[in-house]
Formats: C-alpha cells, sequence, structure tokens
C-alpha cells in the first residue's frame, strides 16, 4: 500500500496564516545567507565540505613542542608569554601552551548529581 | 501494563520526578549526554559529560492506583575517565555518547557504554545474601587465634542489605580512529556495532581483541572527504541489516550476506533536494543527527536540524512523512550558525507501538508527534512545571506578528537549554527527557 507524502505542518502554531512552504521557506533562509555573506565575505564556497568536517574529525588534537616551548620560555624571560586565545581550532605555531592555559584535570570521582 | 498507545493529544502529560542539581550553575561533567531506558523499561540509564553512569530503577512494589511507580537510584558508576593518546596528541574525553543495554538473560543487567574511542561492557548485579559463620574468620574479617578453634561449622547464607554492583566486564579498545557516535547491539544478542565519523566496526560481545570493519567511507585522498558518518543502527529483527545515516542527509541500508565489507549500500534513503532551496545552510541542516528503526522494524526515523522524517524501508526516494519541529528557527538560520547551535545534534525516539515520535528542542521544549491523526504538541521541561502529577501544558511559540497572550516569541528563546536526548519507555507512556543537567520524568494522567 502507497503511502502519501505529507507535510505536517501544526498550522496552529506558527502565526495565522498557513504557510506556502515552498515559496516562503526559500526567502527568510535566502535572507539569512545573504546576512552571514554580509558579515563574513571570505566564507568558503562549500560550507559542509572539507574545511568544516576536518575540523569535526580534528576534535582533541592537542599540539606541543618542547623546542618551541623551550625556546619561548628562554626568549622570553621578562615579556608574557602568548596566551591561548578562545578558539577551539587548531593551535599550532605561535601559541606556546603554558601551564596555565591547560585545562585543569577534572576530578572524576565526585558522584553525579542525578544520584543525590 | 497500560499499553502506549494514545496520540500526542489524546494522552495527557504529567511531571512525574526531577533528578538533578537546581542551581543554574552547571559543572560541564554534569551535563547529560545519553538517556536510555533497559528493553523492560524498569531501568533507565544515563550518561554525563564527567563519564559516569547513573541507573534508576522503577520501583514497582509501591505503586498506587492514581500514580505509576517511581525511578529511584540504582547503582551509580564511573564508566570512562579521560585519557590522553601520546602518540597521536589528542585528548580523549570521558563523555559518554551512547549507553545501550542488553536484553536481560540472567538476574545480572549488562550495558554496552562508549566515549569517543572506547566501548565497555558492564555487568550490573545485585546481592542481597552474605555467607556468616566462617571457621576461621571472625564476622568482621579478623583471623582467629587457632587454639580457639575447638568446634567446626557450616558457613550458611544470610539476607543483608540490597547491594547493587556494577564493574567492566569487556574493554573493548583501540578500533577507532575517529570519534565514536553510536553502537548498537544486534537482535541475535552475540554481535554489536560501533560506528565513528568514516567508518563502522562489528564486535563479538565476548571478543575484545579483534573486530570486523564493515563499513568504511574514508576517501583515499582526505582533501576529498565530503561527507562523514553521523549515526547507524542495527535492525531490530533482521540481524543482517543495519543503516547510517550522513551528515549530508541521506541513509545507507546494508545487508552483511551481501559481503564482508559493506560499502556498497542496499538501499539509498534519500529525498531530492529541490534546487531552488539550496542555500548555504542547506548541507547542514540536512546533515542526519539520529536515526531510529521503529519497533515493528518496517520504518525508521530519521533527525535533521529542522525536521523529523519517516522513512519506509521500502521507499527509497523520499519519506512517508515529515514533521517540523522547529520551522520557525529557519529565519535564524544566520545566528544559529555564529553561535554554533546549527551544529546540535538531537535525538529522537519513537514510543512502544511506533504511533507517536517525540524529540527535543530549545527552551527545554520537546515535541511530540502523533502519527496516526497527525496531532502535534509542544510541552515543556522547566521547574516551574515540577509539582507532582502537574499536567504539561502545551507550549506555542510565535514566529512573527502579533504574540497571542501564553505564546512565546522566537527571539525569547535560550537556545542553551538544548533538549538533546530523549527516551520512551518500551511498553507504558512514561517518557524520561534530559535538559542540561537535569533528568526529567514525565507519566501519562491517570484519572
Amino acid at each position: 500500500m502507497s503511502s502519501e507524502n505529507q507535510e505536517s505542518e501544526a498550522p496552529l502554531e506558527f502565526g495565522e496564516e498557513k504557510q506556502d512552504s515552498q515559496e516562503k521557506d526559500a526567502n527568510p533562509v535566502k535572507s539569512e545567507e545573504a546576512k552571514l555573506k554580509a558579515k563574513y565575505p571570505n566564507l568558503g564556497q562549500k560550507p559542509g565540505g572539507s574545511d568544516f568536517l576536518m575540523k569535526r574529525l580534528q576534535k582533541g588534537q592537542k599540539y606541543f613542542d618542547s623546542g618551541d616551548y623551550n625556546m619561548a620560555k628562554a626568549k622570553m624571560k621578562s615579556k608574557q608569554l602568548p596566551v591561548a586565545g578562545q578558539e577551539k581550532g587548531l593551535v599550532t605555531g605561535d601559541h606556546i601552551p603554558t601551564p596555565q592555559d591547560l585545562p585543569q584535570r577534572k576530578s572524576s570521582l565526585v558522584t553525579s548529581k542525578l544520584a543525590g | 501494563m497500560a499499553g502506549a498507545g494514545g496520540g500526542g493529544n489524546d494522552v495527557q502529560w504529567c511531571f512525574s520526578q526531577v533528578k538533578g542539581a537546581i542551581d543554574d550553575d552547571v559543572a560541564e561533567a554534569d551535563i547529560i549526554s545519553t538517556v536510555e531506558f533497559n528493553h523492560s523499561g524498569e531501568l533507565l540509564a544515563t550518561g554525563d559529560k564527567g563519564g559516569r553512569v547513573v541507573i534508576f530503577q522503577q520501583d514497582i512494589e509501591k505503586s498506587q492506583p492514581q500514580c505509576r511507580s517511581e525511578y529511584n537510584v540504582y547503582s551509580t558508576f564511573q564508566s570512562h575517565e579521560p585519557e590522553f593518546d601520546y602518540l597521536k596528541s589528542l585528548e580523549i574525553e570521558e563523555k559518554i555518547n551512547k549507553i545501550r543495554w542488553l536484553p536481560q538473560k540472567n538476574a545480572a543487567q549488562f550495558l554496552l557504554s562508549t566515549n569517543d574511542k572506547t566501548i565497555k561492557l558492564w555487568k550490573i548485579s545485585e546481592r542481597d545474601k552474605r555467607p556468616e559463620g566462617y571457621n576461621l574468620k571472625e564476622e568482621d574479617g579478623r583471623y582467629r587465634d587457632n587454639s580457639t578453634i575447638t568446634t567446626l561449622r557450616v558457613p550458611v547464607f544470610r539476607p543483608m542489605d540490597l547491594m547493587v554492583e556494577a564493574s567492566p566486564r569487556r574493554i573493548f579498545a583501540n578500533a577507532h580512529t575517529y570519534h565514536i557516535n553510536s553502537i548498537s547491539v544486534n537482535s541475535d544478542n552475540e554481535t554489536y556495532l560501533s560506528a565513528d565519523d568514516l567508518r563502522i566496526n562489528l564486535w563479538h560481545l565476548e571478543i575484545t581483541d579483534r573486530s570486523f570493519n564493515v563499513v568504511d567511507i574514508k576517501p583515499a585522498n582526505m582533501e576529498e572527504l565530503t561527507e562523514v558518518i553521523t549515526a547507524a543502527e542495527f535492525h531490530p529483527h533482521q540481524c543482517n541489516t543495519f543503516v547510517y545515516s550522513s551528515s549530508k542527509g541521506t541513509i545507507r541500508l546494508c545487508d552483511m550476506r551481501a559481503s564482508a565489507l559493506c560499502d556498497k549500500h542496499s538501499k539509498l534513503f534519500e529525498e531530492p533536494e529541490d534546487p531552488s532551496n539550496r542555500s548555504f545552510f542547506s548541507e547542514i541542516i540536512s546533515s542526519i543527527s539520529d536515526v531510529k528503526f521503529s519497533h515493528s522494524g518496517r520504518y525508521m526515523m530519521t533527525r535533521d536540524y529542522l525536521s523529523v522524517k519517516i522513512w519506509d524501508l521500502n521507499m527509497e526516494n523520499r519519506p512517508v512523512e515529515t514533521y517540523q519541529v522547529h520551522e520557525y528557527l529557519r529565519s535564524k538560520l544566520c545566528s544559529l550558525y555564529e553561535n554554533d547551535c546549527i551544529f546540535d545534534k538531537f535525538e529522537c525516539c519513537w514510543n512502544g507501538n511506533d504511533s507517536v515520535v517525540m524529540t527535543g528542542s530549545y527552551n527545554n521544549f520537546f515535541r511530540m508527534l502523533e502519527r496516526t491523526q497527525r496531532h502535534d504538541v509542544t510541552l515543556e521541561a522547566s521547574r516551574e512545571c515540577s509539582k507532582p502529577r502537574q499536567v504539561l501544558k502545551p507550549r506555542r511559540v510565535c514566529a512573527g506578528g502579533k504574540r497571542k497572550k501564553d505564546e512565546i516569541s522566537v527571539d525569547s528563546l535560550d537556545f542553551n537549554k538544548k533538549i538533546l536526548h530523549t527516551a520512551w519507555h518500551p511498553q507504558e507512556n512514561v517518557i524520561a527527557v534530559a535538559t542540561t543537567n537535569n533528568l526529567y520524568i514525565f507519566q501519562e494522567k491517570v484519572n
């Protein structure tokens, strides 16, 4: 028995007028896209493509070079070491991690509050 | 036990319990990352970002006619610890990504829990007796002086306070280069699959030093990577069949009888996209965050950013039903992309008789989508609606224009309050809904 392809719109929930799905769908999304392009003109052409996926695959990757670290410490005895930025992205090159930057090892022996 | 019938609007849901701390300052470790009922519904397991598992048990003895029984803490243990892979310079989170129960075979309960890299089989067993009357030891364990032993007796088992012990029985490690997103126990009750971004492995529950790779979508040149695996599940009855979903919105069904390596799918489920609708966001919002077979095994449900789709396994070219979860977000995609919310992975679940599906949204809202009469309702999990047996009122979001009384406007929604994980009791109308750090249990209103 063939089944119908229906769109369930729940018309009572989203305002009085019934949405004309195809046409109106495109408009808010296109204007959102224009907003994004205006803010970030250099945003890549393939949003779901390699860059975005690579970032997902490299989650958790940490970079550290002991040579760089010691050189930086020696060079910048008086200057402050570059501090870790807020970006969770790839961290290489100029950024030298310091003990203060490292996230504290969480104490995992605390009982969950759900069991409290 | 009442059947799990009743549609979204026929059933009135009322508050039963809430677990977790009230304070707004949420420690990262307390963020709930998975919720799962066992096969009978008697046990409810949660996993969190701190690698801990808490299991609740339905208290059947104390149930009264007015309200159903409550879920109380049964066992809690540390499943995974944070690790650092020195060879790859990779930090491995202890967050529990998924918990899956094994069907019960004997007195003990077994579950699989996984973080990004390692799957563990846990045995949860009860101890309610202990031996007393040893000949050589005192009751407190100290050894007796041999010269004082003049008689011989047989130790006996005496009842003791119930103790629930969790012990890791198998550790399945080192089989995944990428991050595990799914595990699924096969209906044969001997094997299970684990899926990461690019590969799916098949394991035997007894064997930890070997697994078979059944799907590998890693391209020879990583620059050519266009999609990743987002979820995978075994068919509930056919032990040779499993499906996996992708970040491009497709679902592939694989038959392990066809070949050892299932890179070639048996079926490809994909809804053709209207090219005029294509935008920068299209691919991101089409990424499937969860796939679940119906209990009947005839249908499967997928969740993408804005909708829930029901697919008939016999029809590959389009879903048979599509439900909008929060269509009003379509005009907010730019800001949702900027605050990363567009990448949130919502899960979905079926009720016991496949007549209603449920999924979460923002502002601690969750949606019940009833299939036969197409009734749908939005409910909220909040401390304000947490008086015992308080009936949940439907919530309404105003997309734009005039906001009616009792409606909330899209701009007032709290996008930090997301319900990503929900679970439905396999037989009763009892649901578990996880907010960031609290677990709500709702039940059908019984008159």
